[in-house]
């Protein structure tokens, strides 16, 4: 038998295969079946952890997803270690090394636990009231030392080593929960043939029934019954079963996002499976059959180990068949723990029972557990728990009429089991939106108005009794075909809440534990009312309650219960909190899914991009794509081989990757009206066969975005964009087209990825695929700049554009993209007898930018008009309207002194200034100065044999010949303002 | 995540779609005629009413077809979608 | 007010904290008040606190439909910076830092201002450039913010994965070393507190139904929940719901409110030094002084008022932060929610006059709201005191959207705040 404490017989454990993990080092045993706290507990282990902000001692308060306390560390191998697992979920398994939190230098011993000591001045929000003196002390002093207190585990240091899945579900209803209520409603939803999922958090299906030893369903034992349903269910190809799948955020439109564990509990996992998935499900409809949570009673030291709820020490018993304690109290406002004190009883365990509750306002609940030989002692409260580490004991006291409390005595107990009441757990009804209603009756928030196509069933709306709760559940997943109703053992339900057990202490001293992790009192919640926090969201922020890795599962109906009684309200005059996504906690990892590395972004390669890779290029990342940037030969820095490659272009040929640029064919017969509209630019009146530079702006009146474009017939242009802005160019075009002008006759295809573009640039372009090129006469006379010609390059269709963004005579070859990289490498081996040589977008930067022409997104950012880069003269005059048009007469766009485009060459001409230095006109002015404006492009120019730079300055084109001065890192550089070109100022050469 | 009925494909994922904000905002057919007053509320001026919103939605992953729906902004509810150019539905009418 | 100290702390350590007043008075609303401001978030409340101390305007109302900071100042994640590019809004959020840097004094309450540094990641060329712009633009503002290589940012935040290998790999980044964070809930709490001490009345759970105005258009009162209050003018703070409430008054704003999405992680050990924001790849994250990684995600795409998005949006967060700080893979996420953003065209705030006659707005903040809260509150008492704008706030008119002269930080960075 695996642990001292370990029962003899039952359970649902499977003792034919033992298990042993390490908890602070320790070797423990326990059976495939357990949980880490089962197993725990079976050893005799209770304390487990230390509280968040006074290190108190404590153990494990439940069996399962809601526990505030039980959290370790643990680790399952390299890279796969991590904090704060709520031993109740985690499955034991081979291999499992386990640790507990937040204490130093040992569990046992927390120098920590000094606060504990401290807690008088501790209180609810006491930082809010000091450390504020000496005022520099808070960042150096303070703030570090309260951070390293706080905080549970500790954040993994390494990458993870494990995979996690992503699947996106359709079905037409889902049932989260899968115990009583859950399971008879995805029985009866399924009959017709219905897509079903049914998810369950925990390892199998059944719920309360799987720790309920003595009720029947149907005439048969209940386990039975829920086994039964299982079968059935698996055996209906229409029912897709998630065990150990927690749906854990409802949103919007049925959406539900439910995380499955898959392999933390294999202890050698295939290395196939992901360690966890996410579920996004779009449902039909949802039931909720996600049960109810107990509440602990709030008194003095209810926190101590070994004391827990009620119904965990029957799932203890029952399910893992472990005694969490010899001698057990159970001390309860309701009937529910006289189960749990029947069933530990009948292990053979010594058990108490304290009910607050008057014999009279009892049912047959205490005759039931009293015939089986229990002492029940009613109407008696807990003073206080005994014990630090462990339980020792309980002080009771009975209580008179008024509230009169008796003479104290001591139980002795090494475990204690709670019972407050129930909660139903209305987290994914709240998150779904639904409105919340109070049921006097259980005390409780109860699913009110639905918002969604959802339904709550079972103890999730209030209903505890097990026939009920399967009748629900049939209701609910078939609301169309009565169903007999299930005869069931009745369950003991009925509970009187209690807020604080009555004391005879110093109720201001008393400190008794409301939100067990966050370490938050009955008293700090008086404190909070007293200081002016009456509503719940500000009780909840100011104390902390309802915030700690459990978000108040437990915790929350015992502080609202507080709150309302100081206030003398009704309990739902105080309200509820909002539920929040997640249900319970989620990694990151399995969120994140697949999206990490390459998959972060599917980067976007051009057809073209693998030579680039083979002849060495580094890369820059424009938008989704993969741009090459430069091709360094041998041990070039970026600024030598850029200065090389410039070189090639103007005096020889060089090949360049324009394939990311955005194209959009525009086609019909109002084509040319269509980019009227678009453009700033008139289009009419070119010539098919010609090609324009074109230039558009948003409605407000800023540059959008530019590119040539060419016309090839009367009714067809071939647009091109900038890389980044072909998407939203082509969404911005169809949005007009479609919403302001759809009596248009106009279609818009993208084409940005059926052709690939080979821009090839100097002098000496034309020789080199001369012999490539059939159909077209190349001649500078048929062939002129700015006109595109379509024909055939090695036999393959090309568009042939002559245009230039280089200054050099200059072609954009467009062939469809499966021929790209065999044109590429015809061009290139042809040119290799010219010298020819690649280049990146580093090059083409500094080409174009030794000629003045603009790149939007660089010399522009959002705010900048036609005007103000210089490219006024291009809006069209005769056209009434186009898109922006209008904007550009508002006043401040009219005024004088906006920045505009101009050329700054230095002083020091081998001084190259930073792309973005600021500008004034004094630099001996104090801080603040007001800018003139800033630079936008600046390089090494090696045909100018000096630095050169773009920038836009406030009357720019007013202040040519001016010196100004620019910062750089540590000072200021003089330099004087120039017409916005620095090579072939005329534009001849492209013309060669 | 919504689901989106658009009135050409059906209800889809709103990661296939893309909002463009309130719609029925005409363009007048001659800005030049406008004044700078009218024409940023043109340009700027958003009803953003908490309830009933008619906005302009793009099915930019789909059939790249623009349309009007009516949605509760309190709730997230879509009321109804309708093509472009059709008339805007009566207010709260379902 | 009883101060709040290290002293009277312990003091009440003695007396079980029975002697702590009520940190704010809940009192009935006035018929008549000079100035009403509604909306009691962290700029409505900083707003009368700076009436009171500054102005000497204590007969100030502010009015609140549900509890005082329970909107967008306690949904944040609570970063504060002042390093913007253009020199209205460097200068606005400059001087709302310099007031954080004394916040905690001036209130006696410890809004806990964490100079823990803010770094800006670059990953791409145009982020290198558009963050440089930044730094020089803010070094001839007086404002600090450095450049940081990927191996200098490494060293200030040694969780930063700057492999070159990553699909956006860093290339660097403006780091501001004033930056940090704070403790949101008590910016509230300690405005609310200090300007109730000088007699300012906050009104919770009382709604604006309407505005009442004389006989020359001017308001004269505001329609509540709780009947009609005068006021000799006011001033709407109203974050996302400021179009709902300024339409009561038949005003038509350049606003759209949309969800913007947080979350938590589960408290661990500190593990995270500063505050990290990566605009390229959209990821904002800062650990808590109780332990919580909290990240900040974006906006869904459409108007909403339901506080509450899609799920991919936190996910697309969590891709990035995992793409940079891998090792958080196994952290997990504890709680998420969502806020309601009011964004203007520009992304920058509206402070000042409306159409209206004595009804000024303090709205458009947008995602970077918190930050601002000392200095929006700050020039919009002294808008409203005077019924001029402060020189910081000038530029930020309704007007600007008829001239033109828009402040537009999101264009010129492509940044997001």
């Amino acid at each position: 038998m695996a642990g001292v404490n370990r029962l003899p017989r039952g359970g649902r454990i499977d003792r034919a295969k033992p298990v042993s993990i390490s908890f602070n080092g320790q070797t423990l045993s326990g059976y495939a079946g357990d949980t880490v706290a089962s197993l725990l507990l079976a050893n005799g282990i209770h304390l487990v952890g230390r509280s968040f902000k006074y290190h108190r001692p404590r153990g494990i308060l439940s069996h399962g997803s809601d526990e505030p306390n039980a959290l370790l560390s643990i680790d399952r191998g390299p890279g796969k270690i991590d904090p704060n697992n709520r031993a109740t979920v985690a499955e034991a398994r081979g291999g499992l090394v386990t640790a507990s939190q937040n204490h130093w230098p040992s569990l046992n011993f927390d120098v920590g636990a000094i606060n504990d000591r401290l807690s008088p001045i501790f209180v609810a929000g006491f930082y809010y009231k000091t450390f504020m003196w000496p005022r520099r002390f808070w960042d150096r002093v303070y703030e570090p030392n309260i951070r390293a207190a706080a905080g549970l585990g500790k954040s993994p240091d390494g990458p993870d080593a494990d995979r996690y899945g992503n699947r996106h579900a359709h079905c037409d209803v889902l049932v989260v929960g899968a115990g009583p209520a859950g399971l008879a409603a995805a029985l009866a939803a399924s009959e017709g043939g219905k897509r079903i999922i049914l998810a369950d958090e925990q390892a199998e299906f059944g719920g309360s029934l799987l720790h309920d030893v003595t009720s029947t369903v149907d005439g048969t034992a209940a386990q039975d019954w829920a086994a039964q349903a299982i079968a059935m269910l698996k055996a209906r190809e229409n029912v897709t079963l998630l065990t150990r799948t927690t749906a854990f955020g409802y949103y919007n439109h049925n959406h539900v996002a439910m995380a499955e564990r898959i392999t933390d509990h294999l202890e050698n996992a295939p290395d196939h499976l992901p360690r966890e998935r996410l579920w996004q499900v779009r449902a039909g409809a949802v039931i909720l059959a996600t049960g109810s949570h107990e509440r602990p009673l709030v008194f003095a030291d209810n926190d101590r180990p070994g004391i827990m709820l009620a119904e965990s020490i029957r799932a203890f018993v029952n399910r893992y068949a472990v005694a969490p304690g010899r001698r057990i109290v159970i001390a309860t406002s309701g009937a529910s723990a006289y189960r749990a004190a029947a069933d530990a009883h009948a292990a053979g365990l010594a058990v108490t029972v304290v009910d607050i509750r008057l014999e009279a306002d009892c049912g047959p609940e205490v005759a039931f557990v009293r015939q089986k030989g229990i002492d029940v002692l009613t109407s008696h409260t807990v003073i206080a728990a005994t014990g630090r580490k462990r339980v020792t004991g309980l002080i009771v006291a009975p209580l008179g009429s008024e509230g009169r409390v008796g003479a104290r005595r001591t139980l002795a107990a090494d475990c204690v089991g709670m019972s407050g009441g129930w909660t139903p757990s209305v987290h994914l009804f709240s998150q779904s939106r639904g409105k919340l209603r109070f049921d006097d009756a259980i005390d409780a928030f109860v699913p009110g108005q639905s918002v969604q196509a959802e339904r709550s069933a079972g103890a999730a709306r209030g209903s505890y009794d097990l026939a009920d709760c399967i009748a629900d559940g049939f209701a609910a997943g078939d609301p169309l075909t009565a169903r007999p109703r299930l005869a069931a053992t009745p369950s003991l339900t009925g509970f009187q809440p209690v807020r604080i057990l009555p004391t005879d202490a110093d109720a201001t001293r008393v400190r008794a534990f409301v939100d067990f992790q966050n370490d938050v009192t009955a008293k700090d919640i008086g404190l909070a009312v007293r200081e002016g926090f009456e509503s719940v969201e500000h009780v909840k922020r100011y104390t902390t309650t309802g915030m700690a890795t459990d978000q108040g599962k437990t915790s929350n109906m015992n502080a609202l219960g507080l709150m309302a009684g100081i206030q003398g309200k009704a309990l739902p005059a105080v309200g509820t909190t909002t539920f929040r996504p997640p249900y319970t906690p989620v990694t990151f990892g399995t969120l994140v899914g697949p999206a990490k590395n390459a998959l972060f972004d599917p980067a976007r390669i051009t057809p073209i991009h693998g030579w680039a890779k083979e002849h060495g290029a580094e890369f820059e990342n424009v938008g989704l794509w993969k741009r090459a940037w430069y091709f360094p030969q041998g041990r070039e820095t970026m600024h030598e081989a850029v200065a090389r490659e410039c070189k090639a272009v103007r005096e020889g040929v060089g090949i360049f990757d324009a394939s990311t640029l955005g194209k959009i064919e525009v086609v019909g017969p109002d084509a040319a009206e269509f980019m009227n509209r678009i453009y700033i630019n008139a289009w009419t009146k070119l010539k098919p066969g010609a090609c324009r530079y074109g230039l558009m702006l948003k409605e407000d009146g800023f540059i959008m975005d530019d590119g040539v474009v060419a016309r090839l017939a009367e009714d067809r242009f071939h647009v091109t964009t900038t890389t980044g802005g072909a998407a939203r160019v082509l969404q911005h075009m169809e949005d007009y087209l479609q919403t302001e002008w759809p009596d248009l006759r106009v279609f818009l295809t993208s084409i940005t990825e059926q052709y690939a573009v080979i821009a090839l640039q100097g002098p000496k372009a034309r020789e080199v695929i001369a012999p490539l090129v059939s159909d077209i006469d190349l001649s500078g006379e048929a062939f002129p700049h700015m006109t595109v010609r379509t024909g055939f390059i090695c036999g393959v269709p090309t568009r042939l554009f002559r245009v230039s963004f280089t200054g050099e005579l200059g072609f954009e070859i467009n062939v469809p993209s499966d021929h790209g990289r065999a044109v590429w490498e015809a061009i290139y081996e042809r040119g290799r007898a010219f010298g020819i040589t690649p280049y990146g977008t580093e090059t083409m930067h500094v080409l174009r930018a030794e000629r003045g022409f603009i790149i939007v997104g660089q010399e522009t950012d959002g705010t900048v008009t036609p005007d103000d880069v210089g490219l006024g003269g291009m809006i069209a005059k005769a056209k009434p309207d186009f898109v922006g048009k209008r904007s550009l007469a508002r006043p401040d766009i009219v005024a004088a002194g906006r920045k505009q485009l101009i050329g700054l060459v230095t002083d020091d001409p081998s001084l190259v200034l930073d792309e973005g230095a600021q500008i004034i006109d004094d630099r001996h002015r104090p801080v603040p100065i007001k800018a003139l404006g800033h630079v936008t492009s600046s390089y090494w120019s090696a045909a100018c044999g000096r630095s050169i730079a773009l920038a836009l300055v406030a009357g720019g084109r007013e202040r040519m010949g001016e010196t100004l001065y620019v910062t750089t890192p540590d000072s200021f550089a003089a330099a004087r303002v120039t017409a916005p070109v620095f090579f072939d100022e005329k534009g001849a050469r492209v013309h060669a | 995540m919504l689901l989106i009925p658009c009135p050409y494909c059906g209800e889809r994922p709103e990661l296939e779609f893309r909002c463009g904000g309130e719609a029925h905002i005409a363009r007048a057919a001659d800005p030049s005629a406008v004044d700078d007053g009218a024409w940023s509320e043109f340009l700027f001026s958003r009803g953003n009413p908490k309830g009933l919103y008619a906005e302009r939605w793009n099915h930019a992953h789909g059939c790249q077809r623009w349309f009007n729906a009516i949605r509760d902004t309190a709730s997230d509810r879509f009321v109804e979608s309708y093509k472009m150019g059709e008339k805007r539905p009566l207010p709260g009418g379902e | 007010m009883r101060r709040f100290s290290l002293r009277t702390l312990i003091a009440e350590a003695f007396n079980a904290h029975q002697g702590w007043e009520r940190q704010w008075r809940n009192p009935e609303p006035k018929p008549a008040y000079d100035v009403i401001i509604v909306g009691a978030g962290g700029h409505g409340l900083a707003t009368a606190f700076y009436l009171a101390s500054e102005h000497g305007v204590t007969n100030v109302a502010v009015i609140e439909k549900g509890w005082l900071g329970g909107g967008n100042t306690g949904r944040n994640t609570t970063i504060i910076r002042s390093n913007y590019l253009y020199d209205e809004s460097a200068g606005l959020y400059e001087h709302a830092v310099k007031l954080w840097e004394g916040l905690s004094q001036a209130l006696n309450y410890n809004v806990m201002y964490s100079q823990r540094g803010v770094l800006m990641l670059a990953h791409n060329v145009h982020d290198v450039q558009s963050f440089k712009r930044h730094v020089y633009a803010n070094r001839l503002q007086g404002i600090d913010n450095e450049w940081l290589t990927p191996e200098q940012a490494k060293a200030f935040c040694p969780p930063l994965n700057i492999s070159r290998d990553l699909r956006y790999p860093v290339l660097g980044g403006a780091l501001q070393r004033r930056g940090g964070v704070a403790r949101h809930d008590a910016v509230a709490w300690g405005y609310a507190r200090a300007a109730d001490a000088l007699g300012v009345d906050i009104i919770q759970n009382c709604e604006v139904t309407g505005f009442r105005r004389n006989a020359s258009g001017a308001v004269e009162a505001v329609e509540t929940s709780r009947g009609t209050i005068k006021a000799k003018r006011v001033g709407v703070v109203a974050a996302g719901h400021t179009s709902v409430i300024l339409a009561r008054a038949g005003l038509r704003m350049p606003l759209e409110s949309f969800p913007l999405q947080a979350l938590v992680s589960e408290p661990v050990k500190p593990v995270f030094p500063c505050v990290v924001m990566s605009n390229a790849v959209h990821a904002y994250i800062s650990q808590s002084d109780k332990g919580e990684l909290v990240i900040g995600a974006g906006t869904d795409q459409y108007v909403s008022y339901s506080q509450q998005g899609g799920l991919h949006v936190p996910m697309h967060a969590l891709d990035a932060i995992c793409e940079l700080f891998p090792q958080f893979s196994r952290m997990r996420m504890l709680r998420s929610w969502g806020g309601i953003v009011d964004v203007t065209p520009d992304r920058s705030p509206i402070i000042g006059k409306t159409a209206v006659p004595g009804l000024f707005v303090n709205c458009g903040w947008g995602t970077g709201g918190f930050k601002a809260t000392p200095g929006s509150g700050h020039v919009f008492a002294h808008t409203l005191a005077t019924g001029e704008p402060h020189p910081l706030n000038a530029p930020f008119t309704l007007d600007r959207f008829r001239t033109g002269r828009l402040i537009d930080e999101a264009a010129a960075a492509a940044v997001t705040h």
